[in-house]
């Protein structure tokens, strides 16, 4: 991936710093912290409530469902990013999985074909790039990055949003992280747990591909 | 034959072909490319597999030249 040139859409974010590895690695340990912040004050007043009162476990009960329900949420939010959008018509999503493959591999190819999901090494990962959003796989395979972004066209061809994606990704990897905007940051079982079933082996693949690549972040 | 291509909502469309040395092709092709980049469209030049590169005036001497929309955090 070519880093020279600023996307141009970062202008439309100028107040976000631009996104890099160590500003990933901090972003994700953020994201962990608020997540066990959200989450520790429930277990906390359960444990509480059933120390004073062993009576009142239904109260502990709601509260530890409320724990577990949080960090569930967030990894569907996260899933989301990657959620098939409407198809257009069929002849038009011929022409543009044409250019789509003309702008990737054979095993990115046969991927899409089955997932829906482009992945590309970058960088920061393994990215795996969908129709409205991407999850980048940090190197070591260790934690995602899920990533609403899009092309806000709604008309478009679903392999034509992707190619955009693409593009831009290619473009300027860190420029597209800083635009993008996140929406979850965890373990990658947590995420595959709330993927579309079908798109599940493209992050299997993924962190296959990101373990081969060094550091984890 | 290099080519200029918009995605849209067609799949893409072609808006202008053009060879080396046709300054007629060529002339109409910077003109076409002007136009779309003043309408709002990025342009980009893939460079195989990983590499892409964001152009503000048209390369006369690459084989594709793609034009895309803005993305946008959702």
């Amino acid at each position: 991936m070519s880093g020279a040139p600023a996307l141009p859409e970062t202008a439309a974010v100028y107040w976000r710093p631009r996104a890099d590895a160590r500003r990933l690695r901090q972003r994700g340990r953020t994201w962990t912290l608020t997540t066990v912040a959200h989450t520790v004050p429930y277990v906390a007043t359960a444990g509480g409530l059933l120390a004073l009162e062993p009576l009142t476990f239904p109260v502990g009960l709601v509260a530890l469902a409320q724990a577990w329900a949080i960090p569930e949420l967030y990894a569907r939010r996260g899933a989301n990013v990657i959620r098939p959008r409407p198809r257009a018509e069929e002849g038009p999503e011929q022409v543009a999985l044409g250019l789509l493959g003309d702008l990737v591999g054979h095993d990115a190819r046969e991927l899409h074909a089955r997932t829906g999901l482009v992945p590309e090494r970058g960088a920061l990962g393994v990215w795996l790039v969908g129709e409205a959003g991407a999850v980048l796989v940090a190197r070591g395979g260790r934690r995602v990055f899920c990533w609403c972004v899009t092309v806000p066209e709604p008309d478009l061809p679903s392999a034509d949003r992707v190619a955009h994606l693409l593009l831009a990704l290619r473009s300027d990897e860190e420029g597209f992280a800083t635009v993008a905007n996140l929406a979850f940051s965890g373990a990658p079982w947590r995420l595959r747990r709330r993927m579309p079933p079908r798109a599940r082996p493209a992050l299997g693949v993924a962190i296959g591909m990101a373990r081969v690549s060094s550091p984890s972040m | 034959m290099a080519r200029l291509i918009r995605m849209d909502t067609t799949g893409h469309s072609t808006l202008a072909e053009w060879t080396a040395g046709d300054s007629d092709a060529e002339a109409l092709a910077v003109a076409e490319f002007r136009r779309e980049l003043d309408a709002g469209w990025y342009a980009v030049v893939s460079e195989g597999e990983g590499h892409a590169r964001q152009v503000a005036e048209l390369p006369l001497d690459a084989e594709l030249v793609i034009l895309r929309r803005p993305i946008a955090g959702g």
